[in-house]
């Protein structure tokens, strides 16, 4: 289903029929998270991407005009290009370890500790939050600094040219 | 939209509703998923929503510019604070043992004060953006 | 026939991947190009959250009744990147509004059409 949404993507010319499909794909991204246990990441997921991400486009799409497309020149190369990193990568998946194994090195390291000792060691129980707030403290410290830089960055590209066609206009 | 009874009514409804679970899922994150990034983001899409179905200076008045922009600064300053509070006592950078009296207690305030850093920047840089992308369809916004 | 069991998922995250990456080369507007990022970006959620799975393990949060746990671990790093992701499209978006304000068009080839003559200028300038 999610394959049938993307193609579909890539062939729609309509950049809001276009967004609106990527709020849909994002919903069921969720849904396959949640299939994997990772239900922190999946809330996140529904409420960015199908929530702010949709809205982000909409208000970008109504200040430039986005209804048509152009058809562009040949697809033949980029499609060759995407399929020979597609089949080279596919290549390298035969070398990783199958689905659901335990004994995967993902599973050996730190994680164990985390699982085994985490709940003790903050006294909470969500270790998604444990690890995000105290082991890997600094990472959100960064990440946080990252979105207060982000928002920094719209603010300036957004605002200068008022400032500029407030004050410069003959 | 202003004249869509319905749709003013609903969402009046609704998003008591959000901000209640933005702050649910803000409080509960250390036992149920969730947490400071998911939370700002709920939060920030209830008062989206809001300015959507009110219009964009509707929302201006309920959380204004000028708090929006105290807010990103604030959230990023309140998890560094919290860094340099573990140092005034003793600690490393964000080590939240020394935080509490004991070093559990430590950790949960250490925690709490962390995620709350998150949602505030999450929240208000969201805000911001979206304030900034409608605020220029109408012309030039503030 | 196991070894199909034992990589689908890589494989449906390279197929997602393969599809964002075609969207980015293939497409001429900037905003279908966000899009086609985005998607990529997904693949690579995917990518981190699938190996962390074990069949049979609940989500990890500590309850008395469950012994396995998936791996916390790729979440908190994907939960992270989920925010990043949004604000740095935004950023994106950001840029895209200022090139349509400057060029009166979001599609690469007409841009280029409009650079073309000044380009030409500066390199006759220039000798």
């Amino acid at each position: 289903m999610m394959a049938v949404v993307t193609v579909v993507i890539a062939r729609q010319r309509n950049l809001f029929a276009v967004v609106i499909l990527f709020g849909i794909y994002s919903f069921l991204m969720a849904t396959v998270l949640v299939a994997l246990d990772a239900v922190d990441v999946a809330m996140t997921e529904a409420a960015v991407g199908a929530g702010i991400s949709t809205i982000l486009f909409l208000s970008a799409l109504h200040l430039g005009k986005g209804i048509e497309m152009k058809p562009l020149h040949r697809p033949f190369l980029p499609l060759v290009v995407a399929l020979a990193t597609g089949a080279a990568l596919a290549y390298g998946t035969l070398g990783l370890p199958a689905f659901s194994d335990s004994e995967a090195p993902i599973h050996q390291h730190v994680a164990k500790r985390y699982v085994e000792e985490g709940a003790r060691e903050t006294g909470v129980p969500n270790i998604v939050t444990a690890v995000l707030a105290s082991y890997r403290g600094y990472d959100t410290l960064g990440e946080v600094t990252v979105v207060f830089t982000a928002g920094i960055g719209v603010i300036a590209l957004l605002r200068r040219v008022r400032g500029r066609r407030r004050g410069g206009k003959p | 939209m202003r004249n869509y009874l319905v749709l003013r009514v609903i969402a009046k409804l609704m998003i008591m509703f959000m901000v209640l679970f933005a702050l649910y899922v803000q409080f509960h994150g250390d036992f149920g998923p969730g947490g400071g990034f998911q939370a700002g983001v709920i939060s920030a899409a209830a008062i989206v929503f809001y300015g959507i179905i009110f219009g964009l200076p509707a929302a201006r008045e309920v959380v204004p510019d000028r708090l929006v922009e105290v807010m990103i600064a604030a959230g990023v300053l309140l998890y560094a604070g919290v860094g340099v509070a573990g140092l005034l006592l003793g600690g490393n950078y964000l080590d939240y043992f020394v935080l509490g009296a004991d070093p559990v207690d430590g950790q949960h305030r250490g925690i709490f004060w962390i995620e709350m850093g998150v949602l505030i920047t999450v929240a208000g840089v969201m805000l911001k953006i979206f304030y900034m992308f409608a605020g220029r369809g109408d012309g030039g916004g503030e | 026939m196991t070894a199909i069991a034992n990589h689908f998922s890589y494989w449906a995250t390279l197929f997602i991947a393969i599809a964002g990456l075609y969207i980015v080369i293939a497409r001429g507007n900037l905003v279908k190009k966000l899009v086609g990022l985005a998607i990529f970006q997904t693949s690579v959620y995917l990518l981190y959250i699938a190996p962390g799975k074990l069949i049979g393990g609940t989500a990890p949060i500590i309850a008395d009744k469950f012994a396995v746990y998936s791996n916390p671990l790729p979440h908190v790093l994907i939960l992270t990147a989920i925010v990043v992701g949004v604000a740095t499209l935004a950023l994106g978006l950001a840029i895209v509004v200022r090139i349509k304000e400057a060029y009166g068009t979001i599609e690469e080839d007409e841009i280029l059409a409009q650079e073309q003559p000044a380009l030409q200028q500066t390199a006759d300038n220039k000798m």
